[in-house]
């Protein structure tokens, strides 16, 4: 059991040393992924001032921005990962080798958030400087409680849609496609939701994204404390504990699944 | 068995080896026969929808754990890892799935990377390599959790002859002087699997149709006559062989290049070869040489089947 563990615990280091290593190789990559996006930023920014709407109007998009860094780490760098080994042959290793696949999901998912946070770090930094974005925070804390508990229900998404990838084939690729826009707009990562119809409110806030990015908001813009947005937080802890068992139950089933068909190592399906 | 546009597929039917510690033992058949099924059910990437199959005495379906524990794969034709990384931290990644400490793991590749003669990669990023570097690192990574029985799965695909040739002289070396462990293989290359196996079972589509030494076989076809022909042209029709009284079966390789034709034909009798050259003299053939053959594995699929590979794959719709 105890050796298990360790294994399984070097297998997640590995996997996150890999995605790091191999995401920090070509330093044009990290510009790009930097640079880019603060242009869609700056793109909502002047059309905010353009309209000349209130200041706080900036600190949405600039946290907004921030925070859509996971959302595009989880949808490609995570959901569809196991379709990227598949491909290159990785996973037939994986799934030959002695291992927890949740312990490879696991690696990856840490991986990711290493790699994004520097990322998402550079943009909030740089938007906050060259847009004077003012921040009113209170409860520092409370901060950073909110935004780990999002960044942790958003990777037992990604963690949960890569079992249900791992089945598929190119469809993968259009499924994340399908996912990537509803989800900037659903989680008001530009605007406040609360301009949503109700029913759409609702919907929105069965993402992880939309509940942190609201509850971070309201905790580093506008002083809020923990006693506002508990409930946020308590809705966040609640979607990890149904997420990463859910990812696990189906991650077995999808393996299972897929050995019965003979569509695990499958290619270009 | 599998569905494949609405029809269910057998891809193995019936088939029931046991193979001993320490053998060498081949897998030989045409693409579509059935032998990486064999594998992937044998290495837990594949469910059977019956039967029951060990590895190293453990069941495949029922502890898949502990038969991962003592086995390793090696495919030829994939380059499993990370084209940015290098060598070097291509080997550690995979060393950590089997558990290994770092400074274990790190011996273990040094050696690794002697033995297979690509020390001077080690840094090098595994996209810049050769395929033929990509298959090294390939099977260094095979056997860096000291498989008690290592899978191989045509190891040999897509390499050149001298790659091919040390790759095969390493595996038989691991397998028999170092008595590491048991090596199943799979190869449509006949020569291949001459070369290195204890035993080798022919399967096609599906079946296993002979399983013994490559000596017992080959000796087993001594009996019949093995006449090698070539002929004038590409556009040669063989057909009527399938009908005629005493031909055991025949194979035919075309080169458009130099629109000759080799075929080899097994009878019976040299008396049923000169009804054939008449045949082929009515086709206003040329015949450019005729010599008897040695007996190859080749030959005794031939003499199982009553065709060659390339004609096996052709029928089973592969390419």
């Amino acid at each position: 059991m105890r050796e298990q563990l360790v294994n399984d615990l070097r297998v997640a280091y590995a996997r996150l040393w890999v995605r790091v290593k191999g995401s920090n190789q070509e330093p044009e990559w990290i510009i790009a992924e930097m640079v880019i996006p603060l242009l869609t930023l700056s793109a909502y920014v002047y059309m905010y001032k353009a309209l000349q709407a209130p200041a706080e109007f900036t600190g949405f998009v600039i946290l907004g921005g921030t925070m859509i860094a996971f959302w595009v780490n989880v949808l490609w760098n995570m959901s569809a990962q196991f379709y990227w080994e598949k491909e290159t042959g990785n996973l037939e290793i994986y799934l030959v080798a002695p291992i927890s696949r949740m312990a490879i999901l696991l690696g990856m998912a840490l991986g990711g958030i290493v790699n994004t946070t520097f990322r998402a770090a550079t943009i909030l930094i740089l938007g906050t400087i060259l847009f004077q974005v003012p921040f009113l925070v209170h409860e520092p804390l409370t901060a950073l409680l909110m935004f780990f508990l999002t960044i942790i229900a958003l990777y037992a998404l990604g963690m949960l849609f890569a079992s249900l990838f791992m089945l598929y084939g190119r469809e993968a690729w259009h499924t994340a496609n399908l996912m990537q826009e509803p989800v900037y707009f659903l989680s008001g990562s530009y605007f406040p939701t609360r301009y949503l119809p109700f029913a759409i409110q609702l919907l929105a806030s069965l993402i992880p994204l939309t509940l942190g990015l609201d509850a971070m908001r309201r905790v580093i813009m506008e002083g809020q404390g923990i006693g506002d947005i508990w409930i946020d937080a308590v809705a966040l802890v609640a979607s990890i504990l149904i997420l990463l068992p859910l990812a696990k139950f189906a991650l077995d089933y999808m393996e299972n699944l897929s050995k019965k068909e003979g569509r695990l190592t499958l290619r270009w399906q | 068995m599998f569905k494949s546009k609405n029809e269910t597929v057998k891809a193995l039917d019936g088939v029931s080896v046991s193979i001993g510690e320490q053998e060498i033992f081949g897998l030989l058949g045409p693409n579509g026969a059935g032998k990486t099924t064999c594998i992937k059910i044998l290495t837990t990437l594949l469910l059977p929808t019956s039967g029951e199959a060990y590895v190293g005495g453990f069941s495949v379906t029922k502890e898949p754990n502990k038969v991962r524990k003592i086995i390793s794969l090696v495919s030829g034709g994939e380059t499993p890892g990370y084209g940015i990384l290098s060598v070097r931290e291509n080997l550690w990644f995979f060393s950590q799935l089997y558990g290994m400490s770092s400074s274990a793991a790190k011996e273990k590749i040094k050696h690794l990377m002697a033995d297979l003669n690509f020390e001077e990669y080690a840094n090098t990023r595994m996209a810049k390599l050769s395929t033929g570097y990509k298959q090294r690192l390939n099977l260094a990574r095979g056997l860096l959790n000291d498989p008690k029985i290592l899978f191989l799965d045509e190891p040999t695909l897509g390499l050149d002859v001298l790659t091919s040739k040390k790759l095969r002289s390493y595996i038989v070396d691991w397998a028999k002087r170092e008595k590491k462990g048991t090596v199943l293989l799979t190869t449509h290359y006949m020569a291949e699997a001459d070369e290195m196996c204890d035993r080798v079972a022919i399967i096609d589509r599906g079946k296993i149709l002979a399983c013994d030494s490559p000596h017992t076989l080959k000796e087993k076809l001594k009996e019949n006559v093995i006449m090698k022909v070539d002929v004038s042209s590409v556009q040669a029709d063989f057909d009527f062989m399938e009908k005629m009284f005493g031909v055991v079966g025949y194979s035919e390789t075309r080169s458009i290049q130099t629109d000759t034709t080799e075929l080899k034909v097994i009878v019976n009798t040299e008396s049923v070869f000169s009804n054939i050259l008449s045949e082929l003299e009515k086709q206003k053939l040329k015949i450019l040489s005729i010599n008897k053959a040695e007996p190859t594995l080749e030959d005794v699929y031939v003499s199982l089947v009553g065709r060659g590979f390339e004609k096996s794959m052709e029928s089973s719709g592969d390419a």
